[in-house]
């Protein structure tokens, strides 16, 4: 059998072959290649509706690969240099949760900066993990938080020896990494695992120009979105693991929660982008890395916006920085980033990825092209223009201490649980999440104290605008704590 | 032989032109270009397939497009024309001796160049010391100058492809910053007939109604454009396009148009009551 390179995509390879054999299908999917559904068929068109098929002997399984899906994720882990990739069709949530899942038993500790994504903490609740927070640096002018001082990781890892991994965002959602490769090194002294969420790092692994890639760095498991910048299909992700983890073991976590009915359309997707990834990965990164480049420096120069970047990095908690990432802090024109965000998509059409109090982060990549980034800059100095008006008085955003009572999963199965009108929850401890979304990082957790700060918080994030998600009461009049 | 050039006007309608030969094939940066040479029309432009002008009909454009504000404007001296890299416009404006400077901004030089070769009728007046050309997206060239055109004219392609940034909110946001207090912005303006066309003629006459105080819409007939009934947007911040509109001096220049005259000026502001129900639905 001739060897396989990356010029191959095996799944793409396989549904081809498919294809031209003309099988007729007596398996599921009912839509029988499309024939059976017409109006989804006129929508997507023949050539999708044909390859959503379910596994079979030429196309693989994704519960147990043992062919072409096993060979597109042996050429996935060369690309990224991990000892094993696995392709997940549940979206990089579900990445996160293997991966906790995999190192953490009820009640293991595990330490994570606060500003984790949503996935992280609802995995915690799935296996009775104990969370240890970071406290994530906060810039005070940028409202954001940024990565985990050293200092910080150290401590925590000094005080809590028995904690089974650290956990780091490479990078957070803003484009800030932490100083991953002594994160590892010290975690690793100590009998730790390094889970890194790479959700926004998928173009780290194929550039020299970007921050340092967690399995480069040595970590132990990687969830990487490849949906996001990679160009797969949304809800698409890949796992990757080092040779310290048990493969076998890591595929029967999957297999606990993901479908049996994996989508070829997304394995192919990933499939195909890790070729091209593999391939023309710098070539493309460098003209993303371009664009933005020059999108910075044509919105600094409107005057009042501050599109930042590597100038913030301090060695610290903010130890390096995404230059592909395009967030633009808009407070200094006297509008929150989510009130910029609904002016672009409501007034100019134009959909960013998220605004929040006082940032916009647009998000750029393989696909896009300079006319449409000049309608962006063109669009921020007309919301400058006509918008404009007195910053004083916007709220000074402040990194909220979780004050963690309980572990999350006790909080949450609680027997002993009311709904309060959220005013009257001050002092009790939350069962639910409240989060603000995007960028989907909770503001109070299952078993965390309720204060007067966080209320102050929810209501001045409601009034500007941002969607609070997650609590069972969805309008968040009331919230549920415990008795 | 039986070469002909076609266009979609809509997925069911074609509009084909009987060719002599072809004379230039290219592709750009941008798009791909192609002269024809054809009996009826002389020669034919066209980007992406699409057909820009003929030889035969261009004037009609070309004369409505500029004559209309500038006589309501005949002082004007600072022109941009953004698009119009085949030439045409720039020469109905160069015909006006007060101009002192024409800037004309257009994405392609190919199409210019193209133009100055094989379509000199249009694209000589490219070479007059008065057109200074800029070859840049015109949403970036705009972005950068306030307070600074008398007149502005967006001579664009369709609202899709490279000249889909000319159809924006934030595109005419900057048009209007960038004109003097008594400014004027003329723009091609699709057509309101094909439901597609009429679609994206309401889009833009939406997004120009909000930047300006006066924005009214003007027809031409253009034979080989989709449908053949054309539009055009007259946006100013001071001066009613009818009203104020100067003939007395404007027919002392003494400029001798074939399609224009101020008469037709006044009339072709009178739309049909269906191009008038799509305009008012967004205002």
């Amino acid at each position: 059998m001739k060897k396989l390179t990356q010029e191959n995509a095996p799944i793409l390879e396989a549904l081809e072959k498919m294809k031209q054999r003309r099988i007729v299908p007596f398996d599921v999917p009912g839509h029988k290649r499309g024939r059976g559904n017409k109006v989804l068929t006129d929508f997507l068109g023949e050539k999708c509706m044909a390859v959503d098929v379910n596994s079979m002997k030429p196309l693989d399984n994704l519960c147990h690969p043992v062919s072409v899906i096993k060979d597109a994720e042996h050429l996935a882990a060369a690309a990224f240099g991990a000892a094993h990739a696995f392709f997940m069709v549940g979206g990089t949530t579900s990445s996160v949760q293997a991966m906790i899942l995999t190192v953490c038993k009820r009640g293991d500790k595990i330490i994570l900066p606060r500003n984790v994504h949503r996935s992280v903490i609802n995995a915690m609740i799935l296996c009775g993990a104990v969370p240890i927070y970071i406290n994530p640096q906060m810039d005070k002018t940028l409202g954001i938080s940024l990565g985990m001082s050293i200092a910080d990781v150290t401590a925590a890892i000094e005080n809590n020896p028995d904690a089974k991994a650290v956990l780091v965002n490479n990078p957070t959602y803003y484009g800030i990494c932490s100083d991953i490769k002594t994160i590892v090194r010290t975690a690793h002294a100590n009998n730790m695992f390094v889970l890194a969420d790479e959700a926004h790092g998928t173009h780290f692994y194929f550039s020299d120009r970007l921050p340092l890639a967690a399995m480069h760095a040595g970590a132990d498991m990687a969830a990487v979105s490849l949906h996001k910048s990679g160009g797969s299909l949304t809800q698409s992700s890949m796992l990757f693991i080092n040779d310290k983890i048990s493969e076998g073991y890591v595929r029967q976590i999957i297999n606990l929660t993901q479908t049996t009915s994996g989508s070829y359309l997304l394995m192919s997707s990933l499939d195909i982008s890790r070729r091209n990834l593999a391939l023309c990965g710098k070539q493309i990164i460098d003209s993303v890395i371009d664009l933005v480049e020059y999108a910075r420096s044509e919105i600094n120069n409107i005057g009042d916006y501050y599109a930042y970047s590597q100038e913030k990095i301090d060695g610290d908690a903010i130890y390096d920085f995404d230059i592909t990432k395009l967030s633009i802090y808009t407070r200094s024109i006297g509008l929150a980033g989510i009130e910029v965000y609904d002016i672009l998509r409501d007034e100019y059409d134009i959909q960013t990825e998220f605004g929040d109090l006082a940032n916009l982060l647009a998000y750029v990549s393989i696909g896009d092209r300079p006319r449409d980034m000049e309608r962006l800059v063109s669009a921020l100095s007309e919301i400058r223009r006509i918008y404009k008006k007195d910053s004083t008085g916007m709220l000074e955003a402040e990194y909220i201490n979780p004050q963690v009572i309980l572990p999350p999963q006790d909080a949450f199965y609680t027997d002993n649980e009311k709904s309060l009108p959220l005013d009257e929850a001050v002092g009790k401890v939350c069962t639910e999440f409240v989060m603000c979304y995007p960028p989907g990082i909770p503001i109070l957790a299952p078993g965390e104290l309720v204060t007067g700060q966080v209320l102050e918080y929810i209501h001045y994030a409601k009034e500007k605008g941002c969607q609070m998600t997650g609590p069972e009461d969805m309008e968040l009049k009331h919230l549920n704590v415990m008795g | 032989m039986e070469l002909w050039f076609t266009e979609k006007h809509t997925p069911y309608v074609r509009f084909s032109i009987k060719v002599d030969k072809q004379l230039y094939s290219g592709k750009s940066e941008f798009q791909r270009i192609d002269v024809f040479e054809s009996k009826e029309f002389g020669r034919i432009l066209t980007l992406d397939g699409y057909l820009m002008l003929t030889e035969k009909d261009e004037f009609i454009y070309h004369e409505m497009i500029t004559h209309v504000p500038m006589s309501v404007m005949p002082q004007a001296q600072k022109i941009l024309i953004i698009g119009g890299g085949d030439g045409g416009t720039a020469r109905e404006i160069l015909r006006y001796k007060t101009v002192k400077r024409i800037d004309l901004v257009d994405i392609d030089a190919t199409v210019a160049d193209v133009c100055r070769k094989y379509i000199p009728q249009t694209g000589a007046s490219l070479d007059d010391p008065r057109v200074h050309c800029h070859f840049e997206d015109g949403l970036k060239y705009i972005r950068h100058y306030e307070n600074d055109y008398d007149i502005i004219i967006v001579d664009s392609t369709d609202p899709f492809g490279p000249g889909e940034g000319l159809f924006t909110k934030e595109f005419y946001g900057n048009c209007y910053k960038a004109l003097k207090d008594d400014g004027i912005m003329v723009n091609q303006h699709e057509s309101p007939f094909y439901t597609e066309d009429a679609y994206a003629m309401q889009r833009a006459h939406k997004r120009i109604f909000a930047s300006f105080p006066i924005s009214r819409i003007y027809q031409a007939h253009i034979p080989t454009y989709p449908s053949g009934h054309w539009l055009f947007g007259f946006a100013s911040k001071k001066y009613h396009p009818i009203e104020d509109a100067d003939w007395d001096k404007w027919e002392k220049l003494g400029i001798k148009t074939r399609y224009y005259n101020p008469k037709l000026h006044a009339g072709a502001f009178a739309l049909p009551n269906y191009v008038e129900e799509i305009v008012r639905e967004v205002e």
